[in-house]
């Protein structure tokens, strides 16, 4: 059976196509058969975190309108056997896309027996987001412990929960999973950043996330390398537990503790 | 944290972010799902009432209900206390 999994937030620039890379690649280390796709029309990002931009022949588009096969469109991964990404269309045309479109790819690819179709959306709640979301079994709702990411987060739950085919047919709706990225232990002890605890209280579904702060994250990007792959860096650690959670596994949240400071360093700062 | 951190007054920020989200949040789900007027209604109400009664900002709430295939808008108006 082939599940889909929107990655989606709202807000943008809090770490939606670096979760998507990375969760595709954890997947697919794990033996998972997986299409990661870049939703993002007009604003092709995925293929630059992947590290596959200059193999971009065909689009998501090119696909939808008959240009090419889906064979010849999806880039085949130079590191992971069965990772497979598809990139978005460079037009301009935001109707180039369509929810016709996209069931036709997602059935080929259910067809040729893809176990996971990773769903990078785009920022905002227009129709990329719509598209994006419309078909999912599941969402990883991306979210920066910040009252604008947060609330635009909000939103996007409220989309999923009316939006969705799985909505539409009252199928039970689509499954919700929160992802914390950008997080600093240190500022939430230092009560200067909402804790993973407040987030959850808030937005009311399950974590299945928490990426710490980490440098590494641009180190990677700038190298075409998704974080995941770095495997010293404790983001990629964060992320390889997540996709743990995705299969199933119940596992505690790493990261998410400040260091112990001695007696002086608290009464005297540090 | 230092010494000094411990006596001061004003709470840490990540509670008044708490606190706002939680009010922002709970009131952005009263109106989803509703019509798309929700949002305007309320706030139309709250300038009408802020005209005769000073009430806070969040003061005003409405509501779709849907129950046996009828639709009902609830409206509730908190005024302040006595001495408020």
């Amino acid at each position: 059976m082939t599940e889909i999994i929107v990655v989606t937030s709202g807000k943008g620039g809090v770490g939606k196509t670096t979760t998507s890379a990375s969760l595709s690649c954890g997947l697919a280390r794990k033996g998972k058969k997986v299409a990661v796709i870049d939703f993002d029309i007009g604003l092709r990002n995925l293929d630059l975190i992947m590290g596959c931009e200059r193999r971009v022949v065909y689009d998501f588009v090119n696909v939808i309108q008959g240009d090419c096969t889906l064979k010849q469109a999806l880039i085949k991964d130079k590191r992971l056997e069965t990772l497979y990404i598809l990139a978005a269309s460079q037009t301009r045309d935001k109707d180039a896309l369509t929810l016709e479109g996209v069931r036709k790819v997602f059935d080929e690819l259910t067809g040729d027996g893809f176990d996971y179709i990773i769903c990078d959306s785009p920022a905002g709640i227009e129709k990329g987001a719509h598209l994006a979301m419309y078909y999912a079994d599941r969402a990883v709702v991306v979210v920066n412990p910040e009252v604008s990411s947060v609330r635009d987060s909000d939103r996007i739950l409220g989309l999923l929960a009316s939006k969705t085919a799985r909505a539409e047919k009252g199928e039970g709706g689509v499954r919700e999973h929160l992802l914390l990225t950008r997080y600093s232990p240190r500022r939430v002890a230092a009560g200067e950043m909402l804790s993973v605890a407040d987030v959850k209280e808030i937005l009311g579904i399950d974590v299945i996330g928490v990426i710490p702060e980490s440098a590494d994250v641009l180190t990677s990007s700038n190298a075409g390398t998704p974080v995941i792959l770095n495997e010293d860096s404790e983001a990629a650690q964060a992320y390889a537990d997540a996709v743990e959670r995705l299969l199933g596994a119940d596992l505690p949240m790493r990261f998410v503790d400040a260091p112990k400071k001695g007696f002086f360093a608290r009464m005297f700062g540090g | 944290m230092g010494l000094l951190a411990l006596f001061r007054r004003t709470p840490p920020s990540a509670s008044v972010a708490k606190e706002r989200l939680r009010i922002i949040v709970a009131q952005e789900r009263s109106t989803r799902g509703g019509p798309d007027y929700l949002p305007l209604l309320r706030r139309e109400l709250l300038e009408v009432i802020r005209k005769y009664v000073k009430v806070e900002p969040d003061a005003v709430k409405v509501n779709v209900e849907r129950e046996d295939g009828r639709e009902v808008l609830e409206l509730s108006v908190s005024l302040p206390g006595k001495d408020g």
